[in-house]
């Protein structure tokens, strides 16, 4: 560095402890205040969707789960809904009642990873502590229903991977009600707090044009004011069956996206009450021989689902030539997978739209001017995973 | 003569062992403490309750490899880690820890040295251990470690004159620097006429206290202040490059700068080591004392546990547009008082 140089270059990250992961930011700083920031990205470049093109439909489902890790059922649930698309087939009711009910219990796990992390970015350790308590009810839930914690598979194509297990009400009403003490928790410990206030009104302020401009999508897009949502917009998976809310903010800033994320939660608890109180009796897989995966229990006696089961899990089934794009909300934002079949029995291509890539666009934009410390606030207002970043 | 040195020996090497394993076990009070705030056990697994973990951090830190960058600047990075250790453990050298009592038909004091002018003398040392964390910062040679340094020395100097100001108006009613005559003062009812409060300097100086308790709070870096190591964006600040022993002397200092502060807190405003039944147990207290610190700080940890970090410019507004100007606010109507 020269004698003359009025900034200096501060190397964030890949290594840092609040970057979420492996991102990196080249800041240039002038003294406390950051005059450029600039994203790098691809350290954790895993080739999901590429790996996804080699595999059969059914074989790539469990690499959605791996991109974001803490939204693994909203995942599951786009890139099944993409392939129902494209084979055009009918879900059973009960099991769109059911995939409702655990997308939003996954928007209620990611966003409170999300608050955690982002409370710890801020200082705030115990928040951290209290979120992933609360958030093992829901990892319990995952278990019941798939068998893990994380990666969970559960959502498949053309229903789910089983039924689901017998106290699953009873589990849905604990985590409501657990969520919801937890809820007080939180809004005690940070939404009145005057240092939390401070750090985060009016820091990575962006405008309802600047945000649509960079095609942000979930929170990032409604903390600016803008009232999208596809749950609301362009309804699947039967949303337009239910009744909630799609919260916005005003200012644009960390603080709104904070409540509005908390607000979804609340949002989300209600959906799945709805969900629960209403939940329709019938199969949890749809009867499409051929292409659905026929149920466990038919394979072990039935000579024709043994052969399907066989077939299917083989050599899997051809799709039509043809493209599809199937964008749902997930608790980051627009998850989208389009899908290019060419008649074979494995995609052609896979591409997926991750809110988190498209969301961290806007990092420098809310970064530059502001503190140093703004910086770490910026980066977890957005909200990423990075194992969504760098697909 | 040689008599007189052997005690006075004996006597610092005591407050020095005692004050090392306060810090020590102020580590695990810590951990155990916010570990039970954030629904955790806190360490349990090394002895009865976790209370060996403090010797085995120890001993695993130092057998820790040093790790030295290639960049560093060899002499003022080995001797940072002791210009922040040494300041912090040399405050104890005038506070007041127990009543004066008789041993072996000895009169035994419970202060190491009866400084006149003991209050300055806390200051000035407390004011040194800013030196240890600007040169590490500085010799590491690390983008990260400079920037917690310069924020750490203008938050240090900053809250210094809150810090001062706050305890002005105590040494203005008591008239005296002497930390042993301070708390002396402190003895009998409130005022001489409340019989069921003791006269502590808490209650004539109520927003002197919580203006202390706020500035030490930076004064230490603890949380919600701990600008200069704040880890989610400085990694670790100022220490970010030491390893080792090296790096523990650091932690060291941080906790015996707590204990330091919390025990000049408690000689200025909570009555020193006074409390009932002195008259015929003489040694409690030591005891009192002691608790009088820890109340301080369980009150720095749970801080801690609760609060989300301040941004170093909103610290810097604080320290100046807040807390100054309450400070020299509160000295101004303590003089006036006490011309009255």
């Amino acid at each position: 560095m020269s004698n003359t140089a009025k900034t200096v270059t501060l190397n964030m990250g890949p290594q840092h402890p609040s970057t979420h992961g492996v991102l990196r930011v080249i800041l240039e700083l002038d003294g406390e205040t950051v005059v450029k920031a600039e994203p790098v990205l691809g350290y954790l470049h895993t080739g999901i969707e590429k790996t996804m093109e080699s595999k059969l439909y059914y074989k790539a489902l469990p690499c959605t789960d791996r991109m974001d890790y803490l939204a693994p059922m909203s995942n599951n649930l786009g890139f099944s809904l993409a392939v129902e698309k494209l084979m055009e087939i009918d879900i059973p009711e009960k099991v769109q009642w059911v995939r409702v009910c655990l997308a939003e219990l996954t928007r209620i796990n990611s966003h409170l990873v999300w608050l955690g992390t982002h409370a710890l970015d801020l200082g705030a350790m115990s928040m951290l502590l209290y979120a992933f308590r609360d958030r093992e009810s829901i990892v319990e839930m995952y278990e019941a229903c798939g068998g893990q914690r994380m990666m969970t598979t559960y959502i498949r194509i053309g229903g789910l991977a089983q039924d689901i297990p017998k106290d699953f009400e009873k589990g849905i009403r604990n985590i409501i009600k657990v969520i919801n003490n937890g809820l007080n928790d939180y809004e005690t410990l940070l939404t009145n707090n005057e240092i939390f206030i401070n750090r985060t009104k009016g820091v990575g302020v962006l405008t309802a044009e600047e945000a649509i401009s960079l095609s942000l999508s979930g929170p990032m897009l409604r903390g600016s004011g803008v009232k999208h949502d596809l749950r609301k917009a362009n309804p699947y998976t039967g949303y337009e069956n239910f009744d909630f809310e799609v919260p916005v903010g005003q200012n644009g800033d960390a603080y709104d996206r904070y409540t509005i994320r908390v607000e979804e939660i609340r949002q989300s608890l209600k959906i799945m009450q709805q969900a629960i109180d209403g939940m329709p009796e019938g199969p949890y897989r749809a009867h499409v021989p051929g292409i659905v995966l026929p149920p466990k229990e038919d394979v072990l006696y039935k000579m024709e689902s043994m052969i399907f089961h066989f077939k299917l899990i083989t050599e899997g089934f051809k799709t039509p030539v043809g493209s599809v794009y199937q964008g749902i909300e997930s608790g980051k934002g627009e998850i989208g997978f389009f899908i290019s079949g060419d008649g074979t029995n494995k995609p052609h291509r896979v591409r997926v739209r991750t809110p988190s890539f498209i969301n961290l666009a806007a990092l420098p934009k809310m970064c530059e001017g502001n503190m140093f410390s703004d910086v770490v606030c910026a980066i977890g207002s957005i909200d990423i995973v990075l194992g969504e970043v760098d697909r | 003569m040689l008599e007189m040195i052997l005690f006075a020996s004996i006597k610092v090497i005591v407050v020095v062992i005692a004050v090392l394993t306060g810090c020590a076990y102020s580590t695990l009070l810590e951990r155990k403490v916010v570990g039970h705030m954030q629904h955790r056990m806190g360490p349990n697994t090394a002895g009865p309750y976790g209370l060996l973990t403090p010797l085995a951090d120890g001993l695993k830190l130092i057998f820790k490899e040093e790790i030295r960058p290639a960049n560093v600047e060899k002499i003022t990075y080995l001797l940072a880690p002791v210009i922040s250790f040494v300041p912090a453990v040399l405050t104890f050298a005038v506070i007041p820890f127990g009543k004066d009592n008789t041993f072996f038909g000895k009169d035994f004091t419970f202060v190491l040295s009866d400084l006149n002018v003991g209050v300055l003398f806390v200051f000035a040392v407390t004011s040194l251990g800013i030196y240890g964390i600007v040169l590490a910062g500085w010799s590491s040679g690390s983008k990260y470690s400079m920037m917690g340094a310069v924020r750490s020395s203008a938050q240090m100097i900053s809250y210094e004159v809150g810090y001062g100001l706050s305890i002005v108006g105590v040494i203005i009613i008591a008239n005296t620097l002497s930390l042993r005559e301070l708390v002396e003062l402190q003895m009998g009812p409130l005022w001489g006429t409340i019989t069921f409060l003791p006269n502590w300097y808490i209650f004539s100086q109520p927003l002197g206290f919580i203006l202390f308790l706020t500035c030490v709070i930076a004064e230490t870096n603890r949380a919600p202040f701990d600008m200069p190591e704040a880890e989610s964006e400085l990694v670790a600040g100022y220490h970010t490059e030491y390893s080792s022993m090296k790096f523990s002397m650091f932690f060291i200092a941080e906790y015996a700068n707590m204990i330091a502060v919390s025990s000049v807190g408690a000689t200025l405003f909570l009555g020193g080591w006074h409390g009932p039944f002195l008259d015929s147990m003489p040694m409690l207290s030591v005891l009192y004392f002691v608790i009088k610190v820890f109340l301080f700080m369980f009150f720095y940890i749970w801080l801690r546990a609760t609060f989300p970090r301040f941004r170093y410019d909103q610290l810097m507004a604080l320290g100046w547009k807040v807390l100054f100007p309450l400070a020299l606010f509160n000295t101004l109507i303590t003089a006036f008082f006490v011309i009255l």
